[in-house]
């Protein structure tokens, strides 16, 4: 097993007499991409700019291969990129001009700096529009541009804080064609999202954060087997189901739920596998179906499992 | 070191290619004071300048002809012959300053109330005056008391008054007063009329072409120098130090709300989140202000002196002046940013500040017409020592000797203002 980057140990922050973050602990292994979800108001933010050395936990710790990651000029930090939710960049300061200055911040000068502007620019596809100013960009290019301000320095561990907010698909794409290039590289990640399906795409470690807790922290398949159905299956039949139909569907083999709007069914299933035998069983049942889908249950639902809540509320 | 010079680098390329910072910050406040240095005497006028002054002449005697000829000769004045009702016209829409009548029958009122003691009715000269321009009335009054004191007395000293005096002696010897200031004036009267009556003889014999002036003159004539250390008074030095140390402040107002509007983009954070400490953050930001001000101040006067022939005394006088308000107004851009709220709040306390302080530093008008106590009350004020500093090295030439205080004191705000701002920042992020 790699070796542990990140540790953070029971940290807690309040802004008064709220607490924003809990005795939260998990920690980042080399190369490894942890997703940190959590709906708004979570803690996931407020961790973040701990672990960037922004914010002053009240209690707790953080360190970086052992380092204590503090405020000021800690050592720790320069193995940090962050990439925060706000576009940090000047714009009206020239895309080569903001990667210099960012890069200066993290010592590097010269010829070499000149180098790692041209590899961070090619890498997200920006190089042929160095000299325009931010202001000249589209949503994703300066998204884009901001995750390459963060790699200036080659980073250990990359701190992507909800990069995706107010992105088009096409730049989304984009960005994470330019993560999983980094993944492969080997570098770790914290990936903090509301978007589940961006952190399932991504993430080998998930953290769940509500309330300024953490509620989960395991692996994606680790997480599924705590949920009782695995797959889902939608159904719209012919004609509304009646009692006696329901009865013996929530009979079969496999099936753990099963919900119903006038003629659509929605049924939880305990493996995709017991799809095809539910569906052949409805035929034989004499009720044809119209219309199904299949689908793997989501961290939606897993979040939903564990608070009771939609992410998104 | 790296990461400071990045950070001025940075503001220094963001300020260069904001083109309505550059106009807000360096040509508005050379027009402004191209046009407050006219107001203040401008740069080479030898002379003062004049007055417009209405004159409504409705005594065709020869003595109201003088005094109106008197007061077109006045190198003070500008006459304009106007009707009584132009002249209460034009007063009225504050065209004119002051209009004078002289009201017909004025000058032979005038002279025989010359003599005629309290108890005699003296003739009436109406003023009508503009109520925004009285120190201008005053100026005028002055100045028609000579003009008209000259012309009355000039017609009793010389045989033309004869016949005056001979009128006023027969009024008093009918009045066979028992008041002995009545004897004593009809004394004095006796030997006018003699001395009258000689100058008619001798007026007989001359040629009709020869012009007896004499009467009563102002016993002095003056002799004016405008004194200072150095150059010539130049109004353009003055208003260019007024509206330079205002438009630089509102460049550190700017500065200010620059890094609040960071804070809130998120910006300030990402700078923070780089293994760099926030003294130096603050550090850079101070720098750049300071270079950004000490560049618009020279650039200012680089103006002044070139083109409305403002003279520098001192050079390093000069730049010390300029670089420790330049520091002072960063340092005052940083108090700005740890003290204000949010930026929208923060830019209208912060520019009422800073009108206050030029208004009362005298960037608009100089500090010397206050009253005294108002004078001593502004020594509080930076923006006071950074322009009295440069009417020193100036037009006051009084030289590097005499911008020294005016820098110790402007370095003294710029260490409270700077270490106010970042025992704020600091304390903040401790709490954060």
């Amino acid at each position: 097993m790699a070796s542990v980057l990140l540790q953070v140990e029971g940290v807690s922050k309040s802004y008064g007499a709220r607490r924003a973050v809990d005795g939260v602990s998990f920690q980042v292994r080399q190369g490894q991409t942890v997703g940190l979800i959590g709906p708004n108001g979570a803690g996931k933010s407020t961790t973040v700019a701990m672990i960037c050395g922004l914010l002053r936990p009240d209690s707790g710790a953080i360190t970086l291969e052992g380092a204590a990651v503090g405020q000021g000029a800690s050592a720790a930090k320069a193995k940090i990129g962050y990439v925060p939710q706000d576009l940090a960049l000047y714009e009206d300061l020239p895309a080569i001009d903001n990667l210099k200055l960012f890069g200066a911040l993290y010592g590097l000068k010269g010829a070499l700096l000149k180098q790692r502007c041209d590899t961070v620019l090619a890498l997200v596809n920006l190089a042929d529009r160095a000299k325009d100013k931010p202001s000249s960009f589209s949503g994703g290019m300066k998204r884009r541009l901001n995750i390459a301000a963060a790699l200036l320095h080659d980073p250990q561990l990359l701190i992507l804080d909800e990069p995706t907010v107010g992105v088009d698909p096409q730049s989304r794409n984009a960005i994470f064609d330019t993560l999983e290039a980094l993944q492969a590289q080997g570098r770790a990640l914290i990936y903090t999202s509301h978007y589940m399906e961006e952190v399932e795409r991504l993430a080998d470690h998930i953290v769940i954060i509500d309330g300024g807790r953490v509620l989960a922290d395991e692996t994606p398949a680790a997480l599924y087997q705590r949920l009782p159905a695995q797959a889902a299956l939608h159904a719209e039949l012919a004609a509304p189901p009646s009692a006696a139909l329901l009865d013996g569907l929530r009979a079969q083999p496999g099936v753990a739920a099963v919900r119903h709007a006038g003629a659509n069914l929605d049924i939880d299933l305990a493996a995709s596998e017991h799809a095809a035998p539910v569906l052949a069983w409805l035929v034989a049942q004499g009720s044809p179906v119209l219309h199904f889908a299949t689908a793997r249950t989501s961290l939606e639902n897993i979040f939903l499992n564990l608070t009771g809540r939609s992410l998104r509320d | 070191m790296t990461a400071l010079l990045a950070l001025v680098r940075k503001d220094l390329i963001l300020y260069l290619n904001d083109r309505r910072a550059l106009l807000l910050h360096l040509l508005m406040p050379v027009v402004l004071a191209a046009f407050f240095g006219s107001l203040f005497g401008g740069a080479s006028s030898e002379r003062t300048s004049k007055i417009d002054v209405g004159l409504v002449l409705l005594d065709q005697s020869d003595s109201g002809r003088k005094i109106a000829a008197g007061l077109k000769a006045d190198d003070s004045l500008r006459i304009v012959e106007l009707s009584e009702l132009e002249a209460q016209q034009r007063v009225r829409a504050g065209k004119l300053p002051v209009a004078v009548v002289i009201p017909a029958g004025f000058g032979t009122a005038a002279d025989a109330a010359l003599f005629g003691g309290p108890q005699r009715d003296r003739p009436e000269l109406p003023l009508y005056y503009d109520p925004s321009q009285s120190t201008v009335l005053a100026m005028v009054k002055g100045l028609l008391t000579q003009h008209v004191m000259q012309t009355t007395s000039a017609a009793m000293m010389t045989s033309s008054g004869a016949a005056t005096t001979a009128k006023q002696l027969e009024e008093l010897r009918a009045s066979a007063s028992t008041d002995p200031q009545a004897a004593q004036l009809t004394d004095f009267l006796t030997s006018l009329k003699k001395f009258q009556d000689q100058r008619l003889a001798i007026d007989a014999a001359k040629p009709a072409t020869t012009e007896n002036k004499g009467g009563m003159t102002v016993p002095y004539t003056t002799r004016d120098e405008a004194l200072s250390s150095g150059p010539k008074y130049n109004g353009y030095a003055h208003s260019f130090a007024g509206m330079g140390v205002q438009f630089i402040l509102f460049m550190g107002i700017d500065l200010g709300i620059g890094i609040l509007t960071a804070r809130r983009l998120g910006i300030w954070a990402r700078l923070l989140a780089a293994p760099v400490s926030l003294t130096t953050v603050l550090l850079g930001r101070a720098l750049s202000g300071t270079v950004i001000a000490l560049g618009l101040m020279c650039a200012m006067f680089a103006c002044a002196v070139l083109i409305f022939k403002v003279q520098i005394d001192s050079l390093a006088g000069f730049l010390g002046i300029a670089l420790c308000f330049a520091l002072m107004t960063a340092a005052f851009g940083l108090f700005i940013a740890a003290f204000g709220k949010t930026p929208e709040a923060a830019r209208g306390i912060a520019t009422f500040a800073t009108l206050i302080m030029v208004m009362l530093g005298g960037a608009w008008v100089p500090s010397f017409v206050f009253p005294e106590w108002v004078q001593q009350a502004t020594l509080v004020v930076p923006t006071r020592w950074a322009i009295d500093g440069f009417d020193a090295v100036t037009w006051r030439g009084l030289g590097l000797e005499g911008a020294l205080l005016p820098m110790a004191v402007q370095l003294g705000f710029a260490v409270v203002f700077g270490g106010l701002a970042i025992y704020k920042f600091l304390r903040d992020q401790a709490r954060g």
